[in-house]
Order: C-alpha cells, then sequence, then structure tokens
C-alpha cells in the first residue's frame, strides 16, 4: 500500500508549527497512519524549531531514527507540533508560537510539554504521536487531554536527532487514543540504533494481553497524600479497586525519598539544561548573529532576545547550580537523591510487579493560572520519580473530575514496557465493558 | 540569599543578557527557588553517587556514511568558501 495522504484537519487548538498538506507515504506495519512529531525531533527537510525563537527556520539535514522508523513502515508524518520551548513547561504555554488548549475545554491547557502532540491525537486530527518525556512531559498531556501516553525505560529508545535537553532523564515515547495504538507505535519506535550508546538492543515486539490475573500492583502512600486532589485521588482509586476485580493484588508501600525527588529533578534537568542549550549561538543553525560584534556580547543579546523566559531561568538555575562553590550543595546532592529514588524503586519493585497512582495531582489548568515557576515546577512530582529511576511509565484515561480527564499512572520495572502495556490494556478493556 | 549582583552574573556566565526591569523579578523567583531546593540538604552523603554498570560504547574506527559537507553547514547563518562565519573573538 503506497499513497497520498492528505491532511486538511482543521487545527482548532494550535497543536501544529509546521504541517504538511500532502504527505507520501510507503508500505509496512503503519502505512498510510497519520502520525504527528513533536518538534524537538529532528525531520529531514522538515523545519525543527523546539517551539523557540532561537530555531526558527532551522530545517535538519538528518532525521531522528525515531523517525527513519516511521518512514521505514510507512507512516504519513504529518507534522510537527507545538510544546513547550525545549520541552521546559508543564503547559504548552511557553511557546514561540502560542499555547495550545486543550481539546476536553479549550479554556485549560493541554499539560505539557508534548502539548501538541496530545492534542493533535484528543482532536483527532492524527491517530498517534510522537512525544518526549524529561519529567513527565508525555504522561501530563496524555492524562489531562484524556489520551494514552508512555514514557518508556531509559535506553529503550534511540535519542539520535532528539535535540537534547536534559540526556540523562529524557526519552521519546508513543502517545495515542488507546493502549492498542501507544503498543503499535512502540514496536515500530524501538529498534536499536547504534547512534546513541545509552541504548540496549531490546526491541518491544509484543500484542498487548488483557489479563492483569495475579500481579501485585503497589500504591505509594505519597502518590494518594498531601498536594493531590481528593478526587482526582478518589478516582485512581477507583481504578485500582477496578484491577483488583479483574484479579490483581493491591499492596500498600510508601516511597520516603519522593520527599526530595522534585528538588532533585530540577538541579539535575536545569544543570544539563545549562550545558546543552549552550550550543545555541547563531552560528551553526538558527537566525544568524551580527558577525562585526564581538563573540559574547553578540551571543548574550542574541540569546537574551529569541530564548523564552521560562528557558533563560532554566540555564542560569542550572549555570548557578553547577558553579564554583555551589555544585556539592546541589548537582552532587541531587544525584544521591537521583540513586535513592532509583534505590527505593527497585527495593518496591522486588516485592510488586507494578506501581499504580495518579499521572498528575489535579486535572488540567486553566490557561494563564500559574503564573510562579515553582508553583508550576510542583505539579511534576508524581511523573519526575519514573525519570530519575529510569523506569516504563504509562498514563491511560481513568474517567473524570469536573469534566475533566483524569490518568492512571502505572510504573514497572526497568525494560518491563510489556508489563506496563499488558496493565494499562486490562484497565482499558475491563472499564469498556 | 541570592542578590540581584549574583543573578546578573549567572546570567553573564550563562550568556544571556538581562534587561535591568527583569532583574528583580529574577531574583525574587531564583530564590523561592533556590530555598526549595536546600531540601536537598537533608539527603546524607557526599561526594558523587555510585554509577552502575558502566562499560564503553566504540565501534571499529572504519569511515561510514555520513552527512555531505554541505548538509553538515546547511544552516549556517553565513559560509565562506565552506567555513562557517562567526561573530570576531578578539
Amino acid at each position: 500500500m503506497q499513497g497520498i495522504y492528505t491532511f486538511d484537519a482543521e487545527d482548532r487548538h494550535n497543536a501544529f508549527i509546521t504541517r504538511q498538506e500532502e504527505v507520501r507515504y510507503g508500505d509496512g506495519k503503519l502505512s498510510g497512519v497519520a502520525i504527528a512529531v513533536k518538534d524537538n525531533i529532528s525531520t529531514k527537510g522538515m523545519q525543527t524549531t523546539c517551539a523557540s525563537r532561537i530555531l526558527e527556520g532551522y530545517v535538519p539535514p538528518y532525521d531522528a531514527h525515531v523517525v527513519s522508523l516511521l518512514r521505514r513502515e510507512g507512516a504519513a508524518i504529518v507534522g510537527k507540533t507545538n510544546m513547550d520551548e525545549f520541552g521546559m513547561g508543564t503547559t504548552t504555554e511557553n511557546s514561540a508560537f502560542g499555547p495550545t488548549t486543550n481539546p476536553c475545554d479549550s479554556t485549560c491547557v493541554p499539560g505539557g510539554s508534548s502539548g501538541g502532540s496530545a492534542a493533535a491525537v484528543a482532536s483527532g486530527m492524527v491517530k498517534m504521536a510522537l512525544g518526549t518525556d524529561t519529567g513527565g512531559s508525555i504522561r501530563c498531556p496524555a492524562a489531562f487531554c484524556g489520551i494514552v501516553g508512555l514514557k518508556p525505560t531509559y535506553g529503550r529508545i534511540s535519542r539520535y536527532g532528539l535535540i537534547a535537553y536534559s540526556n540523562s532523564l529524557e526519552q521519546i515515547g508513543p502517545m495515542a487514543g488507546n493502549v492498542g495504538d501507544v503498543s503499535r507505535l512502540m514496536e515500530v519506535i524501538s529498534a536499536p540504533d547504534r547512534h546513541d550508546s545509552t541504548t540496549y538492543a531490546r526491541p518491544y515486539e509484543h500484542t498487548p494481553v488483557a489479563d492483569i490475573g495475579g500481579k501485585r500492583i503497589g500504591l505509594p502512600a505519597e502518590y494518594f497524600g498531601e498536594g493531590v486532589d481528593k478526587d482526582v485521588a478518589a478516582a485512581v482509586r477507583k481504578a485500582t479497586e477496578k484491577l483488583e476485580e479483574m484479579g490483581a493484588e493491591l499492596v500498600e508501600c510508601s516511597i520516603p525519598s519522593m520527599a526530595y525527588a522534585l528538588a532533585a529533578y530540577y538541579v539535575i534537568c536545569t544543570s544539563e539544561a545549562s550545558s546543552n542549550l549552550s550550543r545555541f549561538d547563531g552560528v551553526r543553525y538558527g537566525p544568524a548573529v551580527e558577525k562585526r560584534r564581538q563573540w559574547h556580547p553578540e551571543f548574550r543579546d542574541h540569546r537574551g532576545k529569541r530564548f523564552g523566559t521560562e528557558v533563560q531561568r532554566r540555564i542560569m538555575l542550572g549555570t548557578f547550580a553547577l558553579s564554583a562553590g555551589y555544585y556539592g550543595k546541589y548537582y552532587a546532592k541531587a544525584q544521591i537523591a537521583k540513586e535513592n529514588v532509583r534505590r527505593d524503586f527497585t527495593r518496591i519493585l522486588e516485592d510488586v510487579d507494578l506501581i499504580a497512582g495518579p499521572t498528575m495531582p489535579t486535572t488540567a489548568f486553566k490557561i494563564g493560572e500559574k503564573t510562579d515557576p515553582l508553583s508550576m515546577y510542583l505539579s511534576d512530582i508524581l511523573t519526575v520519580p519514573a525519570n530519575l529511576a529510569g523506569l516504563p511509565a504509562i498514563s491511560v484515561p481513568c474517567g473524570k473530575v469536573a469534566k475533566m480527564p483524569v490518568g492512571l499512572q502505572l510504573i514497572g520495572k526497568p525494560f518491563g514496557e510489556e508489563a506496563v502495556i499488558d496493565a494499562a490494556y486490562a484497565y482499558e478493556q475491563g472499564v469498556s465493558q | 540569599m541570592v542578590s540581584e549582583q549574583e543573578v546578573e552574573n549567572v546570567a553573564r556566565l550563562g550568556d544571556i543578557s538581562i534587561d535591568k526591569e527583569r532583574l528583580g523579578e529574577f531574583t525574587a523567583q531564583f530564590n523561592k527557588i533556590l530555598s526549595y531546593f536546600d531540601l536537598l540538604d537533608q539527603v546524607a552523603g557526599e561526594g558523587d553517587a555510585g554509577e552502575h554498570d558502566l562499560y564503553n560504547v566504540l565501534r571499529d574506527d572504519e569511515v561510514e556514511a555520513s552527512l555531505s559537507h554541505e548538509e553538515a553547514i546547511s544552516n549556517a547563518g553565513e559560509t565562506e568558501e565552506g567555513y562557517i562565519k562567526a561573530p570576531r573573538v578578539m
């Protein structure tokens, strides 16, 4: 099956930064399936901006590994989706191309940073999309828009061609309207790649099975306690009881290192960002700097003008955390905290098969509601632990609170995507009956 | 607490120009975030955390297909005779 896909769907939610009207596609597992790609993943010949003015007009000369795989399997890549600039945000409001809105209620944010991908799927413009998840950027918008999103195990998907923000935490992952499609997309993008030396050759070749019988599911007290909206916690409790009805066993547990997980996450991601984003100097790509002025003054003005405020804030925080005299207080401690989080999860996952909790502490915020950076950061508390521990985690819709979707988050063992997807599939099939 | 001067210095190190008017707001937000980061003082232990299963990933040093010279510099703002032009350093 080869052909041309005509992409004429109206973009009511500002989900796309760049779109293709006619897309040639080939044979393969995804032949003719419309797929949207987040705008921090390189697409040969198609503008890739990371939603930043500093990369406006940048056209990659090569495809990311995952994009090559999509093309190889005949997918129709219809465009590049809106996001928080460089992935830095929880709402998709930090975009140089304006905010994306939530298809469930356009006065609300779609979540972020892969908000464009989530809105494109939720509004029915595409069947599947790729997102990236550094601290929840796939799972948060999946939860807020009522779709399914998977953050794979660190090292399962190649990051070659992903424009880096925080290398040690981020992964590319699949987003779709249902678990079956997330699984299909995962199968295509998980082929090994020698260009990314942090990947393991662990291709995902699995058909979801709706069976949760005999599985032990841990419920960490921290995921249902202080800071989590009571109605959201209740909706997720009810979802776990559904899993229990279907044969799973629920086990109460605790993750003490959650107390400093969020602080550790923000120290690590801002530190890595300060280093990664130093490459944007207007010389090799993006709008050009003035050549007659001196190097540093010209770079400073260029980056002061073209980076958004949140990106500037994170570069500065990271520069500070890594500076002489503060490294031991921030970065070194954050690495120890990260290791403690990983140990806590390893310990619990020796006793249980999966860990369940809400994806986000609340439903989607109103556009413009969160103005204070720290309060925005705090909303990532339930998603960052899986990134610190490098574990696979999925968000699957589990009902609504005041008409807005709630996500059930299921976290698995390293390279345990199959079990995570089976559990999400069992839940999805169970509630649809 | 960090001062406006310290934030200005960090911005300079990060190669970002910040208007004087925005400096006060940045500093206030900085202090709020840094005091939250103080939670990490409760984390026991010093030095770098242990690394796991570290091994090198190397391939044989053989020439493989890669981007052409033209493709590699295709996004540069200004080029001359195949080189990328940058602002002056001195």
